[in-house]
């Protein structure tokens, strides 16, 4: 139920009781009302700060590179020349490889759960999956370094570069040494961070598809695989897209797994075995010792790169969840 | 219930905003990983021994020494590449360099089936960080290193992945031997663009990389290597000799500098002239700004660097860095009196 | 019937349901591997020096994370403080008071906020705290962490303030009791349980952000007094430790693990017993 934004229900005839009580009383009210918009303000101030800040601060190096800023490949503090190529590069892959791996898994995940679980079953898995949602992303990376590194360096990697990497085309993406870091790990590392946000979001629009559509097509003679497949996912669709907007949102801001393993070496490479680095990992190794008012200035601008990024990526989500029906996104 | 909860918060609230108690100093420091662990047994000692000053240290590399430093967010810094002509007539305050001790800084590999000391010619490690050596059984390594079995794999190049003083003397002493690398790279600098090779946070996360990746090379202060037990090479000094890193050959380089110590302690040892040099050599220096407007931390400051030119000299050795030359140090203590 | 087509659309029928729940399991399954490799390798490394005592110098062996777990709760309790008030505030804003343009541009600008990477919010925190003061503090790690509060807590609260049935708040008001009355002393307190959901939900969520507190907060190898002085805490003790070569220190740092997820995991589990035993209101 709304709360309209009705003042006191009950009209104050002007000459009754004590008139200093009851303007007490709207006074209260109004006191409220203002509080409490002071401090809603308060958040378009912080924003607005946060972008008057990003902005300001890197007015340097957008005077000197302008548009090339995102084209440059280079990233040189010794001879103030600096690009977000790279790192535009390793954000968009590693959050793509992420997202190859999590959708598919994601999505049967949550088509499981909204399908063909029963419902308390469906509800422990989807509790089990959100506490996934919770653990700290440093932990991540903890688990990245000790276990899927040395995975990747001695399983994975190899297992890759002897099958798919004679594949044309395709075997561009798996050559090379293989360091154990690199994109291909991050990427993997994001997956698992990102999967419960897709199951979760997924499962509830999945589950907000009218039973009517079920019915329908079991009852024209579909198998429940085609049933689901054919209509339930694709009534959800757009709720289901903006679950992967949400994990992909949240796939590029991440800072600190991907730190610790991808390897820190701020190139463009075909292959994913390749260590590379992405905005958000340069900012954090980078930040405090930016000698030099232009380099801090470009690691700031990347950050308003990123900032723009996820905002972008952001609204897309909201729209699209919404525009499925179910109101309003929720908490991360 | 829920007013008793409140009251605990309330209460924990208050002990926590408890200002320090009353006569404590606290020093915040930045800077370089090189010699993070002389440091940190440092400060703890002088805690120890001085109970009411906290010097905590941080190290996020000589950059970030240098950086926060300027911006007046440490109270001092650290750094092994001392800070250039322009960058001190960029600062806003005059800041002084301390050199603290004497430390090398190692190549250290991880090769399968090698346990032994490799020798690398100055031009086999110039390759291999330009990136134009990509293999460990190349002829440049090979011909160094006569009756080892080097095997036919990709040499993983590790580097700092964030602004390093330990980066600057490594770049320092390649930009001396190899004209391509200072051509291609640039002057020593505490942050390059790397040819080749992944990048490890520190000198901590570069000895992490270089442990857990088989084929893999980095560059790091000798007692990463020695308190990890992993295998670092000889180096190739201007005379010819290959020299492992140890106390002997690092102050034999700066002997061989002595006379040419400004009077402001900036100096760069590498490659130094000599038999038994060893060629990677560093001094390490405390960024102390010339004026400090807290009388406690200015005398805190003061007492400590005075501790460490001699007590603390005693604790260099056991963790394989060089103590200063004794006339250097007698130059500092009279230095000490210009922090104002 | 066998009709091949039939077969076909049967088989695949089973097939793909069949691995929609290898999906689901695997993915639990991996939560299960999480929990156990922490458990194991954390479990080991525990230990009282570990609670009790302050990190050695680097490279010797023993020392503990004493004072990364109370800067920790130091840094978490400055969020509260300065995060959660707004976000209540700013919920009931939403959800009692709010004109129809304004709340929505401040509905955008609550998800803007929440969208914001974390390293971001950590530069923001770091021009805007720590470079005026010259300090890095415990009290910028808080402002950092109390900014990435803020709209989960919006979210929370006003969701929960609107699920308050219309009958509760009619009832009060028929009783002459103003707004401003109705909503402290009713529909506050009928939504409690679901506010203090999101508000431990928030702070569960910061708990282990590491990224903000790399120039904020900084670190620190002894006791922070007061708020004004760099701290150390878990998450950067963690990232620390975890990429240095020392065995000693990536046992701590799997115990540190284990101590920062067994905080979040039981604040999340404890915010869901509470939201499913507490109030009689449901939410959507």
């Amino acid at each position: 139920m709304s709360a309209a934004a009705t003042t006191i229900a009950h009209e104050v005839p002007p000459q009754a009781g004590p008139r200093a009580f009851l303007r007490r009383l709207r006074s209260g009210d109004e006191i409220a009302h203002l509080i409490t918009l002071t401090f809603a303000a308060l958040i378009l101030l912080i924003t607005s700060m946060l972008l008057y800040e990003l902005w300001v601060n890197s007015h340097l190096s957008r005077a000197k590179f302008g548009w090339m800023f995102f084209w440059t490949r280079v990233w040189d503090p010794n001879f103030d020349n600096f690009g977000a190529a790279p790192f535009i590069y390793g954000t968009l892959v590693t959050s793509a490889v992420a997202l190859c791996l999590a959708v598919p898994l994601g999505l049967a995940s949550a088509i499981f759960l909204s399908e063909l679980a029963p419902r308390k079953v469906s509800d422990v898995i989807s509790f089990l999956i959100d506490l996934l949602a919770a653990v700290p992303s440093v932990i991540y990376g903890l688990l990245g370094i000790f276990i899927v590194v040395p995975l990747m360096r001695t399983t994975i990697g190899p297992a890759l570069i002897h099958t798919l990497g004679n594949v044309p085309y395709l075997g561009a993406l798996f050559h090379g040494p293989n360091y154990g870091v690199g994109f291909l790990t991050a990427g993997i590392v994001l997956a698992i961070m990102v999967v419960p946000f897709i199951i979760s979001v997924s499962r509830e629009v999945l589950l907000t598809v009218p039973r009517e559509q079920r019915e329908a097509a079991l009852a024209m003679g579909a198998t429940r695989w085609e049933s689901t497949w054919k209509v339930v996912v694709p009534w959800a669709r757009t709720g289901i897209m903006g679950s992967v907007f949400l994990a992909l949102a949240r796939a590029l801001g991440e800072t600190m797994a991907v730190t610790m393993v991808i390897g820190n070496a701020p190139t463009i490479a075909a292959s994913l075995l390749s260590p590379g680095d992405t905005i958000a990992s340069i900012i954090a190794s980078q930040f405090t010792e930016a000698s030099g008012d232009l380099y801090l200035s470009s690691l700031i601008e990347l950050g308003l790169v990123l900032f723009l990024i996820t905002f972008i990526l952001n609204g897309l989500a909201r729209i699209l969840i919404v525009a499925t029906g179910r109101g309003g996104g929720r908490p991360a | 219930m829920r007013k008793r909860l409140l009251l605990v918060l309330l209460a924990l609230g208050l002990a926590g905003l408890a200002v320090a108690q009353g006569g404590t100093v606290l020093l915040n420091a930045a800077g370089a990983t090189f010699p993070t662990p002389i440091y940190s047994k440092w400060f703890d000692v002088y805690h120890s021994a001085h109970p009411n000053v906290q010097i905590n240290y941080q190290s996020i590399g000589s950059g970030g020494g240098i950086r926060q430093l300027q911006a007046g967010t440490v109270d001092f810094g650290a750094s092994d590449g001392p800070m250039s002509d322009e960058q001190l007539s960029q600062s806003k305050f005059k800041i002084l360099h301390f050199p603290t001790v004497l430390g090398a800084v190692v190549p250290t590999y991880n090769i399968a089936g090698v346990s032994g000391e490799l020798n690398f010619t100055q031009k086999a490690l110039a390759g291999i960080y330009l990136g134009t050596i990509t293999k460990w059984d190349d002829t440049e390594i090979a011909k160094a290193n006569a009756g080892v079995k080097l095997p036919n794999a990709d040499i993983v190049v590790i580097h700092r992945s964030e602004g390093s003083g330990t980066t600057y003397i490594w770049t320092d002493f390649l930009g001396k031997v190899s004209e391509d690398w200072k051509k291609k790279v640039g002057n020593a600098a505490a942050s390059v663009n790397w040819p080749a090779g992944l990048g490890g946070k520190g000198n901590e996360g570069v000895t992490g990389l270089v442990k857990q990746t088989p084929n893999a090379i980095g560059y790091i202060e000798l007692i990463y290597a020695v308190q990890n037990n992993i295998p670092y090479g000889k180096v190739q000094n201007a005379a010819g000799n290959f020299v492992k890193a140890d106390l002997a050959g690092v102050t034999a380089a700066a002997a061989a500098d002595a006379k040419n110590i400004p009077d402001d302690f900036r100096v760069s040892i590498t490659n130094a002239p000599g038999p038994k040099v060893y060629p990677i050599s560093s001094f390490t220096w405390l960024l102390i700004p010339a004026q400090i407007q807290d009388a406690a931390k200015r005398e805190a400051i003061k007492d400590f660097l005075k501790w460490m030119l001699t007590e603390g000299q005693k604790y260099n050795e056991g963790l394989t860095y060089a103590q200063l030359p004794k006339d250097l140090i007698a130059k500092e203590t009279k230095a000490i009196s210009l922090i104002q | 019937m066998s009709d091949p087509r039939m077969i076909w659309r049967k088989s695949l029928n089973y097939v793909m349901l069949s691995l929609t729940g290898v999906a689901a399991f695997g993915v639990v399954s991996i939560l299960f591997l999480v929990l156990g490799y922490l458990f194991w390798n954390g479990g080991r490394s525990l230990s009282w020096n570990f609670f009790t005592q302050l990190p050695k110098p680097v490279g010797e062996t023993g020392g503990g994370m004493a004072n990364a777990i109370v800067g920790s709760l130091k840094l978490l309790m400055l969020a509260a403080v300065m995060g959660l008030p707004v976000g209540l505030l700013t919920g009931v804003y939403l959800a009692e008071f709010g004109g129809k343009t304004f709340s929505f541009v401040i509905r955008y600008t609550t998800d803007l906020l929440n969208g914001v990477p974390s390293i971001v919010i950590g530069i923001f925190a770091y021009s805007l705290v720590v470079l005026p003061v010259k300090h890095f503090s415990a009290l910028a790690g808080g402002v950092a962490l109390g900014m990435m509060v803020i709209p989960i807590t919006v979210r929370s609260t006003e969701e929960f303030l609107r699920a308050v049935p219309g009958s509760l708040r009619e009832g009060a008001m028929a009783l002459g009791a103003s707004k401003w009355k109705t909503i402290v002393t009713v529909v506050l307190p009928a939504a409690s349980g679901g506010i203090l959901t999101g508000m431990l939900l928030a702070l569960a969520r910061v708990a282990g952000e590491t990224a903000p507190l790399l120039f904020t907060a900084l670190g620190n190898r002894f006791w922070s007094p007061g708020f004004e002085q760099p701290t150390a805490s878990l998450p950067v003790m963690i990232y620390t430790y975890a990429i240095a070569p020392y065995d000693d220190w990536h046992r701590q740092a799997w115990a540190a693990g284990l101590v920062l997820l067994g905080l979040v995991l039981v604040a999340n589990l404890g915010a869901r017993l509470l939201l499913n035993r507490g109030s009689a209101v449901r939410s959507t």
